[in-house]
């Protein structure tokens, strides 16, 4: 299948600005699912709000375009109820790690197989360009008019620290990556998270100085590095891209199975000594 | 192996918005953009076929036809493409 | 010993009967006074195949049961006041979104974090409007443990057929107290199951376009169609909209698939009206001191009687006038500072006749409460 084989096309043009790496990223998940050859029937896309979570309308999966910061709880209760389906959950930075920030390292923690995408233009771009817990020290942004003193997370060690058995990151410059690490994340029998640096030229780029969309993507490549390259050794400053963390943990559905086992167990034993139990 | 061909380099004008991010990263500088700012194919016979532009696009608007099939195939190492 | 009588907690009851209808999906956070419906669900549901999650909040909670009732599921969440104010974004996402869900508030006392182990019926009005913008809501409750199962078991089939989530406002007294109890038998109340769509594989879905009945077929996730939910507003394909037609139409749709079906909706017990110069107005655990007042009353031959009201929205506005049409006096007995009092008041023709016999203090109304209330509004003194 060709990747407009998975757009619901009466939709588009989609809604982002030119140039927003957000439809990098719909571009690279397309392609990784293609790559896979997953069913579109056995796919369920969740997002929250924000710029990044309007891809949801644009994928004909199921999808479900959720409240701000709560995509991974709806998700949760999707993927509980119906094991055998493949849950995908793009997210915005603000999204993801200020308003969702708990549910996500719960998430992490759980281990539900599931693919988290944080979309990180290091800002609110749905609102016109507050900063983000992904801003950093010192840029500008509308609501960090005199330069901003938060400090940011850092998605990779977050995810890695919150129980993630999957932790992977990239730039929208990096495309192929992207879809590789994507498809990789999507395979993974666990809770996955990719951090992809995302490009809002139309207000992080504006706010901070930083050039076109273009420019913003020359900075990605330039600023980036593969996990332990010599350049990293060099240049501290550079930030790693690729797998930091892919590791088999026992997955919460799984667990779950053994759990009923358990209680259904108990239910026989009960009997045999004459206690019934409803069910 | 053998190099593959550009048959068709289609450009979806109403999806196009005119980032220039394909015609900045062609390695081949095939594209331009147009006075309507649209992206077109001004040196078509350059095409390597290597696709950065059709992964690239952040509208889907772009899409290489070549003599070794479509995106499926694009030739590259890791895993999946 | 009837295998099918129990002494347990209406707490218990009402998992009891959510289990009858079918649910099998379960999301919570623990908190008193209603903790008990989680732990219950803990155990029972894996034994039956079901699934539980004790998730990080009650938002997740709520979001959580949202996921899993579009898969198909019957669904349920449980908490208490502060826990149903963090749940009232989400519950706008089921309403908007025609999500089929229960939502159970086992009121406490005050607000805030109030008096956790005490009761209270404050939670009436955040209920109607705690989630924003304009909407229609079902919320129901019950004063016995009979009933909360009959009203646990309506409040699933009203979700399944108005595709809307509904709120069980039941309140610590009736969820701690232990009383008696009949299961009923399989089949003995009729169920109504999800209405799913018939559309074949490939052709045109519109998931958000209402039968002539006013019903929305679903589709389960997972199943051939394949379609948008969103909390925007959005037309028959589920993809957001902010054209006025169609903004406008999804309003109307949203309020009068509720309150023009408030007839079907309503449930309520009278005693006593026919006659009754007096009728007490009650709900929950304070409709229980309302009996027990009129009856001892009316052994005496005086003439009052109750309306008690196990749907509180949509308001059954039409019920209370023609029922109270007679009576001098009309007492609303409830532990709040007079939130059914105000949808009474504007029931009734001559709404200076209408009085209020509360508590507010997180103590049980007692049947004395109310009669001295009772001497004052009828001019004897206390
Ligand atoms: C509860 C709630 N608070 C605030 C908002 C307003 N809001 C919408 S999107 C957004 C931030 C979006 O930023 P991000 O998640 O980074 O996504 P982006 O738009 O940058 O892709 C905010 C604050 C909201 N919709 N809901
Ligand atoms: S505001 Fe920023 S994030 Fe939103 S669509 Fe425009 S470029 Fe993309
Ligand atoms: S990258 Fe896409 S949207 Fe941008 S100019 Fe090229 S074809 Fe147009
Ligand atoms: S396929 Fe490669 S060479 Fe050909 S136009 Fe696209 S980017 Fe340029
Ligand atoms: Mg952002």
């Amino acid at each position: 299948m060709a990747i407009r084989d998975y757009i619901r096309e009466r939709f588009f043009p989609h809604i982002w600005c030119p140039g927003c790496g957000h439809g990098m990223v719909l571009n690279g998940l397309l392609r990784a699912i293609e790559k896979i050859g997953l069913d579109k029937n056995e796919i369920v896309m969740v997002s929250g709000i924000g710029c990044s979570a309007r891809i949801a309308g644009y994928v004909d999966f199921h999808t479900m375009h959720t409240i701000h910061g709560r995509a991974l709880a709806f998700a949760t209760g999707i993927k509980m109820s119906r094991p055998e389906l493949k849950l995908i959950v793009p997210m915005g930075d603000g999204d993801a790690l200020a308003i969702g920030g708990n549910h996500f390292i719960h998430a992490a923690r759980r281990n539900m197989d599931m693919t988290a995408i944080v979309m990180n233009n290091r800002v609110y771009g749905m609102t016109g360009g507050q900063y983000s817990p992904l801003s950093g020290y010192g840029t500008m942004s509308t609501t960090s008019p005199y330069s901003n003193i938060d400090h940011a997370f850092d998605v990779v060690e977050l995810s890695v620290a919150a129980g993630a058995s999957f932790v992977g990151r990239t730039t929208t410059y990096h495309a192929k990556q992207m879809a590789d690490i994507l498809g990789q994340a999507i395979i993974h029998k666990g809770f996955s998270v990719v951090e992809i640096m995302s490009q809002c030229p139309t207000c992080f780029g504006r706010q901070n100085r930083l050039g076109s969309a273009i420019d913003m993507l020359e900075h990605f490549k330039e600023n980036t590095t593969p996990i332990g390259s010599k350049a990293k050794q060099k240049n501290p400053d550079l930030i790693e891209r690729g797998i930091f963390v892919q590791k088999k943990m026992p997955e919460y559905c799984s667990e779950y199975e053994k759990i009923i086992e358990r209680a259904m167990v108990t239910v026989h034993h009960r009997d045999r000594r004459g206690h019934r139990e409803y069910n | 192996m053998e190099e593959p061909k550009l048959k068709e380099l289609v450009i979806n004008r109403d999806w196009c918005k005119g980032c220039g991010i394909c015609v900045h990263f062609c390695p081949k500088k095939v594209l331009e953009l147009d006075d309507n700012e649209k992206a077109f194919a001004k040196r078509p016979e350059d095409c390597i076929c290597c696709k950065l532009c059709e992964f690239r696009c952040p509208d889907l608007a772009i899409e290489i036809i070549s003599s070794r099939g479509t995106a499926r195939r694009a030739p590259t190492k890791g895993l999946l493409l | 010993m009837n295998e099918n009588l129990k002494f347990i907690q209406g707490n218990e009851v009402c998992v009891e009967a959510a289990l009858y209808t079918g649910l099998d999906f379960f999301a919570g956070y623990p908190i008193t006074p209603s903790t008990e419906i989680m732990e219950h669900m803990a155990k029972r549901l894996p034994k039956i195949g079901g699934k539980f999650l004790q998730m990080e909040d009650e938002i997740a909670s709520l979001c959580a049961i949202i996921g899993a009732s579009l898969t198909g599921h019957k669904v349920m969440t449980a908490t208490s006041g502060p826990g149903f104010s963090l749940m009232q974004e989400a519950l706008g996402y089921a309403i908007v979104a025609e999500i089929p869900c229960v939502i159970v508030n086992v009121q406490r006392g005050g607000s805030s974090t109030g008096i956790p182990t005490h009761v209270g019926q404050g939670d009436v009005m955040q209920a109607r409007w705690g989630t924003h913008g304009d909407h229609a809501i079902i919320v129901m409750t019950a004063s016995n443990h009979q009933d909360v199962f009959a009203i646990t078991v309506d409040a699933f089939n009203l979700a399944e057929t108005y595709r809307t989530p509904v709120i069980l406002l039941f309140d610590e007294v009736v969820g701690h107290m232990r009383e008696r109890i009949f299961i009923p038998k399989k089949g003995e109340i009729p169920l109504v199951e999800r209405l799913r769509a018939s559309v074949k594989r490939g052709v045109d879905f519109h998931p958000y376009l209402p039968r002539e009945d006013g019903r929305l077929p679903i589709s389960d996730f997972g199943g051939v169609n394949r379609h948008n939910v969103t909390g925007l507003a959005h037309d028959m394909w589920g993809f957001p909209s902010d054209n006025p037609q169609v903004v406008h139409g999804l309003i109307r749709h949203l309020v009068d698939k509720i309150q023009n079906n408030t007839h079907k909706i309503a449930k309520y017990k009278e005693y006593y009206l026919q006659d009754a110069r007096t009728i007490l107005i009650s709900y929950g655990s304070a409709a229980r001191s309302a009996l027990h007042v009129v009856e001892n009353r009316r052994s005496r031959g005086e003439k009052l009687g109750l309306l008690e009201l196990q749907t509180l929205w949509p308001f059954p506005y039409y019920l209370v006038q023609e029922k109270c049409a007679d009576a001098k006096y009309v007492v609303v007995v409830e532990m709040n500072m007079g939130q059914i009092l105000q949808a009474v008041k504007v029931s009734v023709d001559r709404p200076e006749r209408v009085f209020l016999a509360n508590r507010i203090d997180g103590v049980f109304i007692t049947p004395t409460d109310i009669r001295n209330i009772l001497r004052l509004i009828e001019g004897k003194g206390v």
